[in-house]
Parts: structure tokens; C-alpha cells; sequence
């Protein structure tokens, strides 16, 4: 049995209210993410799978506070590192892919200059290499013309052109060994969804990425993932392997959930 | 046509009807309002005859509407008139104190914008922490407080009390002779004259004005950084920013400022028009030789071409001053650009 890349261990937090009370959202949640592969977090809205995810990073809403748990990654506790060697992960180690991608850009920096900045951070070299690096990185997520599209700004990008962009910034310029894709199919053509899907899957693939998929679309889970997590309102309720979550889900929400998505299209 | 280009034309265009506005209202409201200006040439046993002879050597003898028509029909040629006070060109009196103006606005505002900004961010990355707090009552102060007030409790403090710096006597020691006018600004014109005394001289001088000037100005402009990074910094791309592993200051100050700074420079904008329009109670507490005081003087006397033209300036001023603001949307947001 080989070591999780990343494990989630007993986190537990909540949100600071006005009465300085906290009102929970994460109760014990625990999971692993195993190397090279492509691990799904289903669950509803609200569950808890986002800012889970989100935590891994550090960049939870600033209200979130952490009652307990820890987040090993490659044998270190995430959660007690300073901001200095918290920004030697970020990027470099842990990518994420965000749901909004044109939204999770900077509008006023062209989409080549905030990819080259970002080479520039983590590989060093000259501007010139950098945007060089972006254009190819543009390129490889079948991005048509590039090197036009390098400069232009994130609002002349359609939805899903902005989304491969951003997979091309996390995934090929950051160069991480673990990615997180939080909901990035969400608010896109179905169609598109599918090719990004698709995209998502082959980079992981070719990179050997191990990757944390959060979605609550189970279509695409059954298609694309290796394992499976289930959370509902703030814990894990199941994991396992993605044939025997679809196949023999052993907790009854599991089945309500599978049951719903059934009924209707996946949204 | 390129956008930019586009913009400046149809702003040159709004020059005309917006200056013939202003104009027009303060040709009649001075009139009205500021009184007959023949008692204050006239000797107090002046005839009638004399009365009479004045008001036609005043142009002030014809019916409103053709003074009106003479005064617009020249203004067209170029002509502002004479100023009845210093008895020169309107033109030549504005030309002559347009730099004193311009030398204190230009320090005011650039200490107004290096340090109101700067503030604004250190206040909004700490939100609800101590420094936000103390940048928060020192701005308010700033903008509670009278600007006259402050420049005298500068004077006070620096001049009367511990006597650091000069008297508020203008832009150069009583006594000493400027050099001759190469751009009209002392800080400039001393050294190309190849007078580091003299330099200095002025630099104290205006110490006490541009510093008046640059706590006023820096007030607001905090504020307003500070509003606007506390909206940008809770945006999508400050979180990717972070996620992708940039440092705390490049999230801030590239990613984070640049996007804050559009109402921010919008208020540049008014408060460059207000500053290059003469401050008029600050220049007269200063003794400084510029707009403000010249169009006090014009109003005090009943100076109406003089008036007329300073208003003329500063409407000419207001309209670039916006000019320049959008140009800078235009280099800040790309959106703005298409």
C-alpha cells in the first residue's frame, strides 16, 4: 500500500459569527488522496467539499476557523506552516483550478502576462522565456491561436476558453504534483463541459498528476475518477473506489444521491 | 477612429460651450452681485461728469447686453481684457501667476498621492486591525478639519513656535529677487540659474503650503484607496493571486491596487481641478502669489475681466483635468478600452 500524497485528517472548523460564537461546518473530515490518481468530492452545496479543498491551500474565507485536524502533505502538517513556507506549496506543490475562471482572473493583466508571471515565480528567467512558456501552456490546452490570445484580457475570453486558460496556468505553467479543480466544469455548455472534462483527465495523465476533483456532478465522476469521497453536511459519509461507491454504495446517502442524479440531467 | 483619440476630440468640442457657459454666468452674476466698480476708482468728491467718464474708461457705460456682446466678440479673438485693478492684460496677469499655482498644487498633490495611496492599502490589508484604525481617525480629522485652520496651526508650530521654517511671505524671503522666469517654478528656475541658495530659500517656503495642501488632500484619497482595496481584495483573482504562490505584496499592490485605482483616480481628478484652480484660502494665508489670491483680489475689486477670466481658466482646468482622468481609466482597465 503506498502513502497518500495528501491526507485530510480529522479537520474540524467553523465560521465565526458576529457573537463570536462558531457556528461548524467541517466535523472531522478525513480523507486520503493517493499519488496518480484522480480522487472525486462529491456532494451537495454547502457540504463542506469546497472549503475543504480550499483549506489545503490556505485560503479559506478569512471567517473560517479550524477547531482541529491536520492536513499532511508529503509527511508535513500544512496547517502549521508560516505564511513564507506556505508560499513555497501554493503553486509550486498544490495547484487549484477555480470554478469562474474568467472571474479568477485578474481583468485589468492580459491572460499570457498573468500565466508568465506566475512561470516567472516559481522557474525564474527571462519575461520573454515566460510568455514563451504561457503561449506553449495555451497551446497544449488547445487554445486556436495562442499567441493572439496571449494577449488579450480574460473578458474577451469565452467561458470555457477562460476555463482552459486556467487549467493551463495551474496544471502546465505551475507544475504541481498535487491539483485541485474546485467545481470546474460548473456554468458551462454541457458540451464544453464534457471537453474539459476530457482536457482535465488527459493532462493529469500525461503530467502523472494526482488530482482532487470537486464536483457535484456524479455523470462526470463515474466517467473520469479513480476514487471516490462523499461528504454531506460537513462530514465524509463514504469513500471508496469509484466502481464500488456506483456499484455497492454501503450508506444510504450515497444511495439517495446516486438515485438522484439519475432522475434528472446533472446540472 | 482609435478610441483615445476619439475621446480627446469630443472633450475639445465640450471646451467651447462649457467655457461659454461659465462665462456667461459670471459676466451677469458679477454684475449683480459684486456691485458697480466706479466708486472704488473714483476720488470720493468726484463729480458726476468724472463718475460718468470713468464708467465709459471702465467699458461699464453701455447697456449690459453690449458689454456682453464686446466682451464675448473679443474673448473669441483671444482678447480676456484688461484687468482694472493692475491695469494689464488679464492674459498677462493670469500667465504670470499661473506657475506659483501650479508649483504648489503639483507638490501638494504628489505628497497628497505618495502618501494618501500607500496609506489606503496599508489600512485595507489590515482591516479592522490597529493600523486601520489609525489611519481611519487621522483621515477623518483630515477632512473634518478646515484647510486654513491646519495651514495656521502649521504656521504657528513651524514659523512662530519653534521657528524652523519661514513666514508664510510667499515664495521667496521678502527682499530677495527671483530669478528670471525660464518655466515660472522657483524649484526649477533657481537651479537652472545656477542658485542653490536660492533653491533652498524656495523649497522652505513652500514647505509649510504644500504640506497644508498635501494633509488635506491626502485625507480623501486614503479613504478612498482604502474603500476600494477592501472591495478588490475580496474579488476571485486576489485568490487565485494567492493560490498560485505570489507574496502578500505583489497580491496587493499588483493585483489588488491596480484594480482599486479607478474611483480612486477619479477623485485625483476633482481634487487636481479644485488644487490647480488656486486654493484660494490657503494661497492668501501663505501670501502666495497665485490664482486663488489673484481672483480673491478680482472679486474684492469688482475686477471683472479679471474674474472672468480666472473663471475662464478654471473651467478650461476642470475639462482637462477630467480629460486626463479618463485616459487613465482607459490605461488602468482594459475594459474601458473596446
Amino acid at each position: 500500500m503506498t502513502a497518500a500524497l495528501l491526507s485530510i485528517d480529522r479537520l474540524s472548523g467553523g465560521f465565526l459569527g458576529a457573537d463570536g460564537g462558531i457556528a461548524p461546518v467541517l466535523d472531522a473530515v478525513s480523507y486520503d488522496l493517493m499519488p496518480g490518481q484522480l480522487t472525486a468530492v462529491v456532494g451537495e452545496t454547502g457540504s463542506g467539499k469546497s472549503l475543504t479543498a480550499l483549506s489545503v491551500l490556505g485560503i479559506q474565507p478569512p471567517a473560517f476557523r479550524r477547531t482541529g485536524g491536520r492536513i499532511l502533505f508529503g509527511g508535513r502538517d500544512l496547517l502549521s506552516l508560516d505564511a513564507a513556507a506556505m508560499r513555497t506549496i501554493r503553486g509550486a506543490r498544490i495547484s487549484i483550478v477555480f470554478q469562474d475562471a474568467r472571474a479568477a482572473m485578474n481583468p485589468v493583466f492580459t491572460v499570457g502576462r498573468q500565466m508568465a508571471d506566475v512561470f516567472r515565480l516559481h522557474h525564474g528567467g527571462s519575461a520573454r522565456h515566460a510568455m514563451d512558456r504561457a503561449i506553449e501552456a495555451l497551446g497544449r490546452v488547445r487554445i486556436p491561436e495562442p499567441e493572439r490570445r496571449a494577449r488579450q484580457y480574460p473578458h474577451e475570453f469565452s467561458g470555457g476558453m477562460a476555463q482552459r486558460a486556467m487549467i493551463a496556468l495551474a496544471a502546465l505553467i505551475c507544475q504541481p504534483s498535487l491539483l485541485i479543480l474546485d467545481e470546474p466544469t460548473t456554468g458551462l455548455d454541457v458540451t464544453i463541459q464534457a471537453d474539459i472534462m476530457t482536457l482535465i483527465v488527459e493532462l493529469c495523465r500525461d503530467q502523472g498528476l494526482t488530482a482532487c476533483l470537486i464536483t457535484h456532478d456524479l455523470g462526470v465522476v463515474a466517467e473520469t475518477c479513480d476514487a471516490v469521497v462523499v461528504m454531506h453536511a460537513g462530514r465524509v459519509v463514504e469513500t471508496g473506489s469509484t466502481e464500488q461507491i456506483f456499484t455497492a454504495p454501503a450508506e444510504p446517502y450515497t444511495r439517495r444521491l446516486l438515485a438522484a442524479s439519475q432522475l434528472g440531467e446533472p446540472v | 477612429m482609435p478610441p483615445l483619440l476619439r475621446l480627446i476630440l469630443r472633450r475639445v468640442f465640450w471646451v467651447l460651450p462649457v467655457a461659454l457657459g461659465v462665462v456667461t454666468i459670471t459676466f451677469f452674476a458679477a454684475r449683480v452681485f459684486a456691485g458697480d466698480p466706479t466708486e472704488l476708482y473714483a476720488p470720493p468728491d468726484a463729480t458726476d461728469a468724472l463718475r460718468a467718464l470713468i464708467r465709459i474708461r471702465l467699458g461699464l457705460a453701455d447697456p449690459l447686453w453690449v458689454q456682453y456682446i464686446h466682451y464675448i466678440s473679443a474673448l473669441l479673438r483671444g482678447d480676456l481684457g484688461m484687468s482694472f485693478s493692475t491695469n494689464r492684460p488679464v492674459l498677462i496677469d493670469l500667465w504670470d501667476r499661473l506657475p506659483a499655482t501650479l508649483e504648489l498644487g503639483f507638490t501638494g498633490l504628489t505628497i497628497g498621492i505618495l502618501l494618501g495611496v500607500p496609506l489606503g492599502v496599508i489600512a485595507a490589508v489590515n482591516r479592522e486591525r490597529w493600523p486601520d484604525f489609525l489611519v481611519r481617525g487621522v483621515t477623518l480629522g483630515g477632512m473634518a478639519l478646515p484647510q486654513f485652520w491646519i495651514g495656521l496651526v502649521l504656521i504657528w508650530v513651524f514659523f512662530v513656535t519653534l521657528n524652523w521654517l519661514p513666514g508664510p511671505v510667499g515664495r521667496l524671503p521678502v527682499g530677495i529677487d527671483p530669478p528670471s522666469r525660464l518655466t515660472g517654478f522657483m524649484l526649477i528656475d533657481t537651479l537652472a540659474a545656477g542658485r542653490p541658495d536660492l533653491w533652498f530659500m524656495a523649497l522652505k517656503q513652500l514647505a509649510l503650503p504644500a504640506a497644508t495642501l498635501g494633509l488635506t488632500t491626502l485625507a480623501p484619497i486614503a479613504r478612498v484607496t482604502r474603500a476600494s482595496m477592501v472591495e478588490a481584495l475580496q474579488s476571485d483573482y486576489i485568490r487565485t493571486a494567492t493560490a498560485m504562490g505570489h507574496t502578500n505584496r505583489t497580491v496587493w499592490f499588483r493585483h489588488g491596487l491596480r484594480n482599486a485605482l479607478l474611483p480612486v483616480v477619479t477623485l485625483i481628478g476633482g481634487v487636481a481641478g479644485h488644487i490647480f484652480g488656486g486654493a484660494v484660502l490657503l494661497e492668501s494665508i501663505f501670501g502666495w502669489p497665485g490664482l486663488g489670491q489673484y481672483a480673491l483680489q478680482a472679486i474684492d475689486s469688482s475686477d471683472f475681466a479679471a474674474l472672468q477670466g480666472f473663471v475662464i481658466y478654471a473651467s478650461l482646468l476642470y475639462v482637462l483635468a477630467f480629460l486626463v482622468v479618463d485616459i487613465l481609466y482607459m490605461l488602468i482597465d482594459p475594459r474601458i478600452r473596446q
